[in-house]
C-alpha cells in the first residue's frame, strides 16, 4: 500500500515539475534547447552584451548588429566580416563555443565590459577578447562594437617567380626493376624526452636534408624495460608537415598517464614522402617576444610576403635553453587570413615553469591557403 | 583453362606413378632443352599413343604414331625448369625427365639502380643491381659478364664489369663531384638498360650574406650558394634570415632563387643578423644605423 502511494507521489512530482520546466524555464536551458537567449533584457550593462553575445552564438546577425549603439558606423556586411572574416580563414569556419562577460567599471550613463568569445574549430579554440563600451540609452543599455575592419588589399597583379616542385612517379605498368624517384633524405637532429604533468612528452627537431620538399611525419614508440611496448603515437599537427630543402621543423609527441622512469628506450620513426610543393608563400615572422613568467607568452606578427592569400598559418615555436638545449614546442594557429604584406599577431602561451629556462627561441610557420593544401 | 591443365598434370603424374598396372619403361627424351628451341622425342613400337610433357607452368599434350618421333616446335616450350614427359599407349607407359634451361643470349635486364638521387662525392653511394633474362623472362643462371657504366657530364666514365651469379650481377660506383644528371648503364651481351642517377649538391659551404639599408628596412642577400666541390646549391633550399635586437627578433625562410637568398628585415640599431642553412651556420652582421 506504502509502495503505491509513493509512485503515485513520484509520477505527480514528475509531471508537476515537467510541466514548471516547460512554462518557466530557466534561461540557460531555454536557449540550449534553441528556443532563445540566455537573457534578452538590457536592463544592466552586462545583460546587453550577454544578450549580443547569445545572439552571436545563435549566428542571429541581424539581431546582434541591430542591438548596436554605434551601427550607423557601419555596415551589417561589416560586422559580419569582423566576426568571420573578410578572407577564407578559420573564423570562416568557426562556431562560438561559449562566452564569457566581466564587467570592468561603470557609470550612470556608460560602463566597459569584457567581452572574451572562445571559438571553436577543427584545430582547437581561440579566444576573441574585446572590452565594449555600453552606453545607456534611458530604458536600456546599448553595447558599443569596437569594429576591427580587416585591410582590404587592392586588386593587383603581383608576379611570384617561385619555384614549385612536380613529381612524376613510376607508372603501375612499368617493370618492377624501373627507376623510380626516392623518398626525401630527412634526419631528426634533435630529440628528447620530458616529463610534465599530463605524461611523457618527445621533443625534437626534423631536418629535410634532401634537394627536393618532403612531407614528413615523427612517430614515437617507447619501450619499456624488459623491451616491450609502452605506447606509440605521432606527432599529429605538431609539426610543420611540409618541409622544403634544409628547413628544419619540430615536433612534439605527447604520451598521457606515461611517467618517464617508465621508459627505457625510444624509438623514433621519422617518415617522409616526396610530393609537389611550392615556396610560394614566405612568410617573415616579425617582432618575437617571449614575456617573461608568470603569464609567460611567445609573440610577434605574421607578414606574409607573398602575392597569395593564405587562409590559416600555423605557428609553431621552438624554445631553447641556455645551453642551447631544446625545452619545449608549442603552437597556434592564426584565425584571420594572412594578406600580401599585411602584419597578423600571434601569441603563444608558454608553461610557466619552463618560461624561466628558455634563454632563446625560433618559430615556424606552415600555411594553408583557401583551395588546396601548399 | 587452368582446370585444363591440372587435369592434364593428374592424368600424366597419375600414370607415371602407376607401374603396377602398366609396364613402364624410359622414354628416349633429350637431357636438356635449351628454351624455345624445337626438338623431338624418339618414341617405339607401333599403334596410337598420348605423349604428356609437364613442367613448371608449362603442359603440352600431344596425340602421337608410336615409332614416329615427336616434333616440340620452337616455341613450345619456353619456361625453364624440369619436365616430365609421359607417353601412354594403352598397356605401357613410357617416361622421361629433362631440363629445359634458359638461353644464353640475354635479351632483357633487370637493371636496379639506387638511389635515384644522391649528393656529389659519396664513396660507394650508388649501387646498381642486375638480373639477367632471356627471350621467354627466364633467368639466365649461367654466369654472364655484365658491364656497368656511370658516366657523369665533364667527368671520367667510371665502368666495372661483373660475372652473374645465378644470373644477378651487382656493383657500387662514386657519385661525381659535379652535380647533374648521371647516366648509369648496364650491359649484357648486345642488351643494356639505363637508368638516371641525379647527383645533386652538397651541403652549402662558407654561407656569407649582405647587408644595405633599404629605407626603414634592411635589405640582406646572400652570395651565390656552393657547395664544397663549387656546384651551385638547388633554388629552392630554404635559408634562415634572424635578427636579434634587445630582446625582439626577427626570422623569415626564405628560398634560393637563382643561387641566392633575399629577405628585407626591419632595421633596428645595434641588430645583430644570423643567417643559416639547415645545420650549417653562416656569417654574422651587426647592424649600425648611419
Amino acid at each position: 500500500m506504502g509502495g503505491r502511494l509513493l509512485a503515485v507521489l513520484l509520477c505527480l512530482a514528475t509531471v508537476g515539475l515537467v510541466v514548471i520546466g516547460t512554462l518557466w524555464p530557466v534561461p540557460a536551458a531555454a536557449a540550449y534547447a534553441g528556443g532563445g537567449a540566455f537573457t534578452s533584457s538590457s536592463s544592466t550593462p552586462e545583460e546587453a552584451v550577454t544578450s549580443f553575445a547569445n545572439d552571436l552564438s545563435h549566428l542571429a546577425w541581424q539581431k546582434a548588429y541591430s542591438s548596436l549603439s554605434n551601427r550607423g558606423e557601419f555596415t551589417e556586411q561589416d560586422f559580419v566580416r569582423d566576426i568571420t572574416g573578410t578572407y577564407p580563414s578559420l573564423r570562416s569556419y568557426a562556431t562560438l563555443d561559449n562566452f564569457q562577460v566581466r564587467p570592468l567599471h561603470a557609470s550612470d550613463n556608460e560602463a566597459q565590459v569584457e567581452l572574451r568569445l572562445r571559438w571553436s574549430t577543427v584545430v582547437g579554440t581561440f579566444l576573441d577578447t574585446r572590452t565594449l563600451r555600453v552606453i545607456n540609452s534611458g530604458d536600456h543599455w546599448a553595447p558599443v562594437w569596437p569594429i576591427v575592419k580587416e585591410p582590404r588589399v587592392p586588386p593587383q597583379v603581383i608576379p611570384v617567380t617561385y619555384l614549385r616542385w612536380d613529381v612524376i612517379y613510376r607508372g603501375p605498368e612499368d617493370d618492377w626493376g624501373a627507376q623510380d624517384v626516392d623518398a626525401p633524405h630527412v634526419r631528426i637532429v634533435d630529440m628528447h624526452p620530458v616529463e610534465r604533468a599530463a605524461g611523457v612528452v618527445v621533443l625534437g627537431e626534423l631536418l629535410n636534408e634532401d634537394v627536393v620538399p618532403a612531407y614528413v611525419s615523427v612517430k614515437a614508440t617507447l619501450l619499456g624495460k624488459n623491451g616491450s611496448m609502452i605506447a606509440s603515437g605521432d606527432s599529429f599537427d605538431k609539426i610543420s608537415h611540409l618541409l622544403l630543402p634544409k628547413q628544419v621543423t619540430p615536433f612534439l609527441i605527447t604520451f598521457p598517464n606515461v611517467s618517464l622512469s617508465q621508459v627505457d628506450s625510444i624509438h623514433m620513426d621519422p617518415t617522409s614522402n616526396l610530393v609537389a610543393a611550392s615556396a610560394d608563400p614566405v612568410i617573415e615572422i616579425q617582432n618575437q617576444k617571449l614575456s617573461p613568467a608568470p603569464d609567460s607568452y611567445f609573440t610577434g606578427s605574421l607578414v606574409n610576403q607573398s602575392g597569395q592569400n593564405v587562409s590559416i598559418a600555423h605557428v609553431l615555436g621552438t624554445f631553447y635553453d641556455k645551453s642551447g638545449q631544446l625545452v619545449w614546442v608549442a603552437d597556434q594557429y592564426t584565425d584571420r587570413a594572412l594578406l600580401p604584406q599585411t602584419p597578423v599577431a600571434f601569441s603563444i602561451p608558454v608553461p610557466e615553469d619552463l618560461a624561466r629556462t628558455i634563454s632563446t627561441e625560433r618559430a615556424v610557420v606552415a600555411t594553408y591557403s583557401a583551395g588546396g593544401f601548399q | 583453362m587452368n582446370v585444363t591443365r591440372s587435369f592434364l598434370i593428374g592424368v600424366a603424374i597419375s600414370a607415371s606413378s602407376l607401374p603396377a598396372l602398366a609396364q613402364s619403361r624410359k622414354l628416349d627424351v633429350p637431357k636438356s632443352v635449351v628454351a624455345g628451341s624445337a626438338f623431338s622425342i624418339e618414341t617405339e613400337g607401333g599403334g596410337q599413343g598420348v605423349l604428356y610433357v609437364v613442367g613448371p607452368s608449362q603442359v603440352l599434350k600431344r596425340d602421337v604414331q608410336l615409332g614416329q618421333p615427336v616434333a616440340i616446335a620452337a616455341g613450345d616450350l619456353d619456361n625453364a625448369g624440369h619436365y616430365l614427359a609421359v607417353l601412354n599407349s594403352g598397356s605401357s607407359t613410357e617416361t622421361g625427365e629433362f631440363d629445359v634451361v634458359p638461353a644464353n643470349q640475354p635479351a632483357t635486364l633487370s637493371f636496379l639502380a639506387k638511389p635515384s638521387r644522391l649528393p656529389v662525392g659519396l664513396q660507394n653511394g650508388i649501387t646498381g643491381a642486375v638480373y639477367v633474362f632471356d627471350a621467354f623472362q627466364n633467368l639466365i643462371t649461367a654466369p654472364t659478364p655484365v658491364s656497368f657504366q656511370l658516366s657523369i657530364p665533364s667527368e671520367s666514365v667510371q665502368s666495372r664489369t661483373v660475372e652473374s651469379h645465378l644470373g644477378a650481377a651487382w656493383t657500387e660506383m662514386n657519385s661525381g663531384a659535379k652535380d647533374g644528371n648521371a647516366r648509369f648503364v648496364a650491359r649484357a651481351g648486345d642488351v643494356s638498360a639505363t637508368r638516371v642517377i641525379e647527383q645533386v649538391p652538397g651541403d652549402p659551404c662558407g654561407l656569407k650574406m649582405n647587408a644595405k639599408k633599404a629605407g626603414g628596412q634592411i635589405d640582406l642577400e646572400t652570395d651565390p650558394l656552393r657547395d664544397c666541390s663549387g656546384n651551385a646549391v638547388t633554388d629552392g633550399t630554404i635559408v634562415t634570415f634572424t635578427e636579434s635586437w634587445n630582446g625582439g627578433q626577427t626570422t623569415v625562410d626564405v628560398p634560393l632563387k637563382h643561387g641566392v637568398a633575399q629577405a628585407e628585415v626591419p632595421a633596428y640599431n645595434g641588430a645583430r643578423i644570423s643567417v643559416a642553412t639547415g645545420v650549417v651556420m653562416g656569417n654574422e652582421i651587426r647592424w649600425t644605423n648611419q
